[in-house]
């Protein structure tokens, strides 16, 4: 176990507390620079979502994570860049100007969504969140000579500078990874500015963080702009990525698949949103391997294990059967949700950080390190 | 004039639907302070669980009213035990989740039994019309009404007057006091799941004849249905109702008389300027925090 010696408050905010950190990220980006070449062009395209699902983790990280307020909105953040993406292309605005429109303007729509924002909190939030969403939806769709209705719109290739970037090309990827990246690395010093620590003392009580001094209400408008304008660039790589994009696309369904990537990620950290967007992404190769090779891989151990030839036949039949029934997807998410907020609470990087804490105090590794407490009175709740 | 009357008629039918379901997200939360996001959900089941005791077993309606009504209290304390129960007094963000989770399992697993077709169920109230002069009046629409009185009624009484009621609103507000004064916490909580699903079955079984079963609908009603519940003050019975037959009055009157595509998003708007001008809705109560 390394014990990390620190003399002054420069050491306590370092992005890389100790040495370690740069072999192991510098391996990783590595990894990742080396991806186009080692993966199938699948797995490409699922790597290119799982960038962008993680940079809009990354932004609901800032807003429901570090801030404390819950967003079930996110998706009609990532539609409006999106459509700004779309519209401004039209009129042959070139991509960098029509990228930091999107997320300007996706940043301005989000402060003013914040503002209503301040007076609520819980649930509340939640529902105003969704209400916004539904209300986006419907005005994309009615819209119509802006947004094409529900036609939808194409997206012409992206020219970056006068070269072209097709869509499945490494270099999109590298332009994906690269927003990814600059985003992380922006939040993380954001997180450990004034404002970060902000946003920090309003999540952990927003009477603590007033009585504090701090501005609660011009926090939560600037967090709330922040995490929107990130989910705007996130749209503009989504509508590139997809190059069509229609209002059905941008449900709550969405949202909702967001606010699982930053669940079963963890919701303390940064990691969360990569490892969540993994997860999230990954599903669907998981749920294709599990209909095409599944039945005869378990009909085989079957067969192994003594089954006659004519019952491994049924088990492979049956087995396929399940495996394409219709809504298998749906169920999955249900019990991933619901199995993950009742035992692993703090997502994949708290299951990480609990292993690697067993193993460095062994044997002396207690459970209750990582209890959260219950509370079980109304007026506590009521922050 | 006909034309507003029968449109009122009409929105005030689909707003105590919305009421309904309502009633069971406020039930949950009074007892518990939890949003039951699965309020829906438990609808539509209720409503397959009816078609399955009606439609295919063939049982007398009221018999199979009453099957589906007990099969799903049941259900409800079932899913209390398992999902809910766990994480009681976590964070409320953790609790929508979780029941988020379980309304995605119940929708797909619904479609994987009944299928994803429109189902139908045969009631005594699924023909014939009452006639006021020129005001026509369909038996279907006016059960609805009339059951939601009624069980809005019912549930005011026992919150209000009955010892058990007492304890929910009790373990409501301080668990462990209520816990310490010898008030059965874990079965209160258990019992009002029971409640709030048997009232969501009575939402799906009326609602069977005008929107038709299929494992979608309860997503659909259910996200109207927290207009109505915000709007009469998340926390108040009759203000479910109350919030329920504003909104549905709302939309139809708005599905009528403005443009097209109003009609679905007027109940949010509404939603947002209540959110934003009276935060704890009609009927609320306004709680303070103590430092």
């Amino acid at each position: 176990m390394r014990f990390l010696f620190k003399t002054d408050y420069e050491d306590d905010i370092k992005l890389f507390p100790h040495s370690g950190y740069y072999v192991s990220y510098g391996i990783l980006l590595a990894l990742l620079l080396a991806a186009p070449y080692m993966l199938s062009s699948y797995l490409m395209s699922q790597l290119v979502f799982v960038c962008i699902y993680a940079t809009v983790g990354v932004a609901l990280l800032i807003l429901t994570g570090f801030t404390g307020q819950a967003s079930l909105g996110h998706a009609a953040f990532l539609a409006i860049g999106a459509y700004t993406a779309a519209y401004l292309q039209k009129y042959n605005v070139p991509f960098p100007v029509y990228f930091l429109a999107a997320g300007l303007l996706t940043g301005i729509i989000g402060a003013m969504v914040g503002f209503p924002a301040l007076r609520l909190t819980g649930i509340y939030l939640v529902i105003a969140t969704i209400s916004f969403a539904l209300i986006v939806e419907e005005i994309l769709a009615r819209w119509e000579s802006v947004t094409n209705g529900n036609e939808g719109m194409r997206i012409k290739t992206l020219s970056l500078l006068g070269v072209p970037v097709p869509r499945d090309s490494p270099a999109f990827y590298f332009l994906c990874l690269a927003v990814l990246v600059l985003t992380i690395v922006g939040t993380l010093n954001l997180l450990r500015s004034p404002t970060g620590r902000a946003f920090v003392a309003i999540r952990d009580s927003e009477t603590a963080a007033r009585s504090m001094g701090v501005n609660v209400a011009l926090y939560k408008v600037k967090s709330f702009a922040i995490s929107a304008a990130i989910t705007g660039f996130a749209g503009v790589l989504f509508a590139h990525k997809l190059s069509f994009i229609s209002p059905e696309m941008f449900t709550l369904q969405l949202s909702i698949e967001f606010i699982i990537v930053i669940l079963i990620g963890g919701t303390f950290s940064l990691h969360g949103a990569v490892l969540g967007a993994i997860f999230i992404v990954m599903i669907d190769p998981f749920l294709t391997y599990l209909k095409d090779d599944m039945p005869g891989i378990i009909a085989g151990v079957a067969a192994t294990f003594g089954a006659g030839k004519e019952r491994a036949a049924s088990i492979q039949s049956s087995v396929a059967a399940f495996a394409s029934l219709n809504g298998l997807k749906g169920a999955i998410y249900g019990i991933i949700i619901m199995l993950f907020v009742l035992f692993e609470p703090l997502g994949i990087y708290g299951r990480w950080l609990k292993i690697k804490l067993f193993f460095q105090l062994f044997p002396l590794y207690k459970r209750a390190t990582f209890k959260r407490q219950k509370i079980y009175v109304k007026s506590e709740r009521n922050r | 004039m006909l034309d507003f009357v029968q449109q009122l008629v009409s929105g005030v039918a689909l707003g105590c639907v919305y009421g309904l379901i309502a009633l069971g997200f406020v039930l949950v939360y009074k007892a518990t302070e939890v949003v039951n996001f699965a309020q829906g959900d438990l609808m539509m089941l209720g409503g397959f669980f009816a078609f399955t005791f009606i439609g295919m077993m063939g049982l007398n309606y009221w018999l199979g009213f009453a099957g589906a009504v007990a099969a799903m209290a049941l259900f409800g304390m079932l899913a209390e035990r398992v999902v809910v129960r766990p994480i009681l007094g976590y964070p409320q963000f953790s609790i929508i989740m979780a029941t988020i989770g379980l309304g995605y399992f119940l929708r797909s697993i619904a479609g994987m039994i009944w299928g994803t077709d429109d189902l139908k169920i045969e009631t005594p109230f699924s023909q014939g019309v009452l006639r006021i002069g020129s005001l026509v009046l369909a038996y279907d629409k006016l059960s609805v009404i009339a059951a939601t009185m009624i069980l809005c009624t019912l549930l005011y009484l026992f919150f209000n007057k009955t010892t058990l009621g007492t304890a929910m609103r009790a373990s409501s507000e301080n668990m462990l006091a209520a816990y310490y004064m010898g008030i059965p916490v874990k079965r209160v909580v258990s019992i009002v799941w029971a409640i709030s699903a048997a009232v969501a079955t009575c939402a799906g079984v009326l609602l069977a004849p005008i929107t038709f079963i299929h494992s979608n609908v309860g997503l659909v009603l259910g996200l109207k249905a927290f207009p109505a519940a915000v709007l009469g003050g998340f926390g108040s019975i009759p203000g479910a109702v109350v919030g329920g037959v504003l909104i549905g009055v709302i939309e139809s009157m708005a599905g009528f008389y403005l443009p097209e595509g109003w009609k679905d998003v007027a109940p949010y708007i509404v939603l947002l300027a209540v959110l934003l001008l009276k935060p704890e809705g009609l009927f609320g109560l306004h709680v303070r925090k103590k430092v």
